[in-house]
């Protein structure tokens, strides 16, 4: 990796003031998992690492407004082990617990998860976040196995956060601070299609760090993550769906489906969520929704078994939330 | 001269025993040193430049930028102008300097101008290959067209294994230190007395001026037998840099990129049988890679090798790849997946069990009986009998209870070696304080070598394996044979047999005389030593070695290959069963139980066996499950160079494993025999023949991965059959 500057702010505001104008400038340290590896693999070559964990503004997890607010450098171990998580957000528990190895998950960090970039390994091999070889992409005319299924712009990574989809099915906020203060972003508005190598995939700016996820409450609502993996040990899931439903009795007054690993962001799918509203969910209805949230995939050439294993999830993420034994 | 032969195994009190590896604590613990963990004084970190293209001709190379940084010791360019390039990540220079950032800067600062070519780097689909593609001539034997056609079943199938990688947790690599007429070279080796000679050679410079020392190694699995071209030129690096030492290991995606592969196996294959199950004819048509070289043809078919009629035909495909090297079992592994497909899909054909087809075919084996007996014992433990179905009643009876999507089958699979020892001299050394010194070249490359020859050491000298020191892992000491191919258990358990009972006749020479009688009527028991037949009669063994004064014994072992006088041999068998759930909405295949039945011969230490047994099955896991280097047409490089998406079996993916070793008197009296390749073959055919079962069709490729299981149940398209 390339040298760099280190530093050790121990408040958000000194924090946000080491950031630079550009990417190049600075990159934040959190758990580390992914940031060492990019650099290592010059794919990121900050001038200065700005650590974080030393913030304390940033630890912990406090109720919130009925809901929770959960820092930014919380682990994903402390995550998964917040007594009320598994109980009131079951989605976003399994997410966390999910997370290969117990070592990322004692090192790796909330803000971390949703900051982390792509697995792609064209990206990883140097050839950019969309992939691109004198105008043509790599992924479509290469090895896309684990690629994107949707979206029609010219990235085809798929997010790697594993807490993306149940953020955005829970309906979650991510807090940004700035050296000109705080805001608050929707969940489903944070994750971004770039439309150039130069973008980020996510809303944030060189000068900017995350602070805190604000989940909102979970009253009436039933919620369930589902993950298809290939292998328990150390590996990312193939495709996963996160589902939020506020329940009307047993019906579904309305509901969120969200997938993940399918597309350069969590992949809210929409039509699957409209056809849920005023349903009881039984394996039939779970069957139905699924194959709605999948009908506009538009798998590449080595992944139509992606679109499957999506659909999987769906009904097994649904029939989760409803309490219906898969 | 005494008498060599293993002590009848009622009277063994160590050899056979359960015993924990000597370095267990050491290696669990972190003291243990691995030659990446050797920082000595001074030292400088080499890195290598590598080709980014799969194939071109390196046009020039500046090294102006590289040269003027500080810190840079030396840089030396392997690929100068002209040189054409064959593989993405083939060495173009190796750098060393004070530290690993400034080698690395160093590395990126030099500037490389290539002319690219055209590259190929896939070989699945050999339509693809064109001119790539190579015949290797036909084999025939008997008359395959007639067997075929007067066959009462004929099964077609097509079958592969992609070329793996070694993976070896710690890389290749070295740190050496060339000082005047001496080098000083720490290698990560599974050859410990012949890799210095083979630096030597490549560099010029007499044999005897290298020095090998490896305590400990991570991993090699057949990739770590040469000095290697990083060898030499780390070399060659610290002599100019005036002797300092150079350490340069390969990082991860070069290790997994140059070090050496496993090559590929792909066959189309026709099996005709009778209605009763017996083969008539085989006819295959094979391709392989293994690198620009091409690749060999796997030994199909395999084990059935006395099928009457057959045709076999190979096509070598030469691809913009790193170059193979052996791995554990070369091409066993390749040819029993092959073999035990085609065999279990006509079992599936005939409506057979396929181990009444494999046992009623036994006869074109060359160990009938051996397998036979395996292959009751292997159904027993996994419960052949209760759990295995007809291919075709996978919905009714492989249904896992409380389950609509989940599918559960088994399968067999079947493994020879030969594992014979390999050429080894032992020297043991008994001193007046008591203290028994064993020295021999070889290596524990994690197998447990040094705790077997500790144990039968031991076990000749009537010592607890802990009363003696072993010393390897030097070529100062007497040269002993590379660790590959299973010959080193049957070397060095022979060699120090040998040395050990050489020494031991010595000792009691020189105490017979105290205990009234001559060196034949004693014995060593229970570190003493005492008149045969009259315990009461006896001198403790520290006692007795007081009496050499001031000279030590140092005795000698040999085994020599071609004459290993009963104490080890070759040719074994083996079965493994597997027992998988396949989860038919998802394709994911998750594996309950594997059982291997291995035959071995004298069972030195049944843990430390058991231990590498439980290993290849790991192994097997990943194959069948897993394991596949992926190349990209495209870049023409590897895409999964890395533990990330080069997949590996973790704890909670192996399920439960069982070994059964065939300990009896019939196959102890064989002597030793190695262990680590067949216990590495057969296991990827049983996990893949129990998908097939489980689901009710082939998936023709490994690994088994869940986008192939549900194009093999659904059809590429993944259409919208009912799943249910």
């Amino acid at each position: 990796m390339q040298a760099f500057e280190y530093a050790n702010p121990t408040s958000v505001k000194e924090a946000v003031g080491m950031l630079g104008a550009t990417w190049a400038d600075a990159a934040v340290l959190a758990g580390g998992t992914d940031l060492l590896s990019l650099m290592k693999d010059y794919v990121m070559s900050p001038k200065r690492v700005v650590n974080i964990k030393n913030i304390k503004e940033l630890q912990g997890i406090s109720p919130a407004g009925g809901g929770l607010k959960i820092g930014a450098a919380v682990t994903m171990d402390e995550l998964v082990n917040y007594a009320s998580l598994r109980t009131n957000y079951p989605s976003l528990h399994a997410a966390a617990a999910g997370i290969a190895s117990p070592q990322i998950r004692n090192m790796g960090t909330v803000g971390g998860d949703i900051c982390q970039r792509p697995r792609c390994w064209y990206f990883r091999q140097g050839h950019g976040l969309l992939a691109m070889q004198g105008g043509k992409s790599l992924v479509t005319n290469g090895e896309n196995k684990y690629h994107a299924i949707f979206g029609e712009g010219p990235g085809k990574f798929v997010s790697a956060s594993s807490l993306g989809p149940a953020l955005v099915a829970l309906g979650a906020k991510i807090k940004i601070a700035s050296a000109s203060g705080e805001k608050e972003v929707e969940a489903s508005k944070f994750f971004l299609d770039p439309k150039s190598d130069s973008d980020r995939e996510i809303a944030l700016a060189p000068n900017e760090i995350v602070t805190a996820v604000i989940l909102p409450a979970a009253r009436n609502t039933r919620n369930a993550t589902y993950e298809v993996r290939h292998k328990d040990a150390l590996d990312w899931p193939l495709a996963t769906a996160s589902v939020a439903l506020t329940m009307d009795g047993n019906k579904v007054k309305s509901a969120q489906v969200v997938l993940g690993h399918v597309a350069t962001t969590p992949w809210n799918a929409a039509e699957a969520g409209k056809m849920l509203a005023g349903k009881s969910i039984d394996a039939d209805v779970a069957a139905k929704a699924a194959d709605a949230a999948l009908a506009s995939a538009k798998p590449l050439s080595q992944n139509i078994y992606k679109v499957h294993l999506a659909k999987v999830a769906v009904k097994r993420a649904l029939l989760a939330a409803a309490g219906i034994k898969a | 001269m005494p008498e060599y032969k293993w002590p009848p195994m009622e009277k063994r009190r160590v050899v056979g025993k359960r015993i924990s590896r000597l370095d267990g604590i050491a290696k669990s613990s972190g003291k243990a040193k691995y030659p990446s963990d050797l920082n000595r004084p001074g030292t400088l970190f080499g890195v290598i430049l590598t080709s980014p293209h799969a194939h071109a001709k390196v046009k020039s190379i500046d090294l102006a930028a590289a040269k003027a940084m500080k810190g840079v010791a030396d840089i030396r360019v392997v690929a100068p102008a002209g040189t054409e390039i064959q593989w993405a990540g083939a060495e173009i220079a190796y750098i060393a300097a004070e530290t690993e950032p400034i080698a690395r800067d160093a590395m990126r600062a030099i500037k490389v101008d290539y002319e690219v070519m055209p590259h190929l780097v896939r070989e699945d689909d050999l339509a693809k290959a064109g001119p790539r593609a190579k015949a290797a001539g036909e084999q025939v034997t008997g008359d395959p067209d007639k067997a075929f056609r007067e066959a009462d079943v004929t099964v077609e199938g097509s079958y592969g294994i992609p070329v793996l990688t070694h993976c070896c947790l710690e890389g290749h690599g070295q740190v050496v230190e060339w000082k005047g007429d001496k080098i000083e070279y720490f290698p990560s080796t599974q050859n410990v007395s012949g890799i210095g000679g083979d630096l030597a050679r490549s560099l010029s410079v007499p044999v005897n001026s290298v020095n090998v020392k490896m305590d400990y190694m991570g991993g090699g699995f057949g990739a770590k037998f040469p000095s290697d071209i990083w060898g030499r030129e780390s070399a060659l690096m610290s002599k100019t840099a005036g002797g300092k030492p150079v350490k340069l290991f390969l990082d991860r995606a070069q290790e997994l990129t140059i070090a050496g592969v496993r090559p590929s196996a792909y066959a189309k294959v026709k099996v005709s049988a009778k209605k009763d199950g017996t083969i008539t004819g085989w006819q295959s048509d094979s391709w392989a890679t293994g690198g620009v070289g091409g690749g060999g043809m796997a030994p199909i078919p395999y084990v059935f090798t006395s099928i009457p009629n057959k045709r076999m035909n190979h096509t070598a495909v030469s691809t913009n790849t790193g170059g193979a090297r052996a791995w554990r079992a070369p091409n066993h592994p390749q040819a029993s997946f092959i073999t035990c497909a085609a065999l279990e899909d006509l079992a599936a054909k005939l409506k057979m069990d396929p181990t009444e087809l494999f046992d009623k075919n036994l006869g074109y084996t060359a160990r009938a009986d051996v397998y036979r007996k395996q292959i009751a014992k292997a159904k027993e433990m996994i419960e052949w009998s209760q759990h295995w179905h007809q291919r075709g009643e996978k919905h009714k009876i492989s249904l896992v209870a409380g389950s609509s999507h989940l599918r559960r089958g088994l399968g067999m699979g079947i493994a020879t070696w030969g594992g014979a020892g390999h050429a080894s001299e032992c020297r043991v050394n008994v001193h007046p304080d008591g203290v028994v010194e064993i020295e021999i070249g070889s290596q524990d490359i994690g197998t447990g070598t040094r705790t077997a020859i500790a144990m039968v050491v031991a076990e000749m000298l009537g010592l607890s394996h802990t009363e003696v020191k072993v010393k390897l892992g030097e070529n100062i000491y007497p040269p002993s044979g590379a660790s590959g191919g299973s010959t080193t258990i049957g070397g060095v358990s022979s060699s120090s047999l040998k040395a050990a009972a050489n020494a031991l006749e010595k000792l009691m020479e020189a105490v017979a005389g105290s205990l009234g009688t001559t060196a034949d009527q004693l014995e060593a028991v229970d570190s003493t030593i005492r008149v045969k037949g009259n315990p009461s009669k006896q001198i403790s063994w520290k006692a007795a070695c007081q009496k050499l004064g001031v000279k030590s014994i140092s005795e000698t072992g040999k085994n020599d290959p071609k004459n290993p006088g009963g104490l080890n041999t070759q040719g074994v068998g083996g079965i493994q069963m597997a027992d998988v759930t396949v989860d038919i909405e998802t394709g994911v295949v998750k594996v309950n139980k594997i059982i291997a039945v291995q035959d071995c011969g004298l069972v030195v230490n049944p843990k430390t066996a058991e231990s590498q047994v439980y290993g290849a099955m790991i192994m097997s896991v990943c194959g069948a499950l897993m394991e596949e280097r992926i190349m990209d047409e495209m870049t023409g490089r590897v895409m999964n160079a890395d533990m990330e998406f080069y997949k590996l079996a973790g704890i909670s993916d192996i399920g439960e494993m069982q070994v059964h070793m065939d300990i009896s008197p019939e196959h102890d009296k064989r002597g030793v025999i190695g262990l680590g390749e067949p216990c590495a073959i057969g296991g990827v055919a049983a996990i893949a023949n129990a998908v097939a079962n489980a689901i009710g069709v082939r998936v023709p490729t490994l690994p088994v991965t869940p986008d192939k299981v549900l194009a093999a149940l659904y059809g590429d398209k993944l259409g919208r059959q009912s799943l249910a």
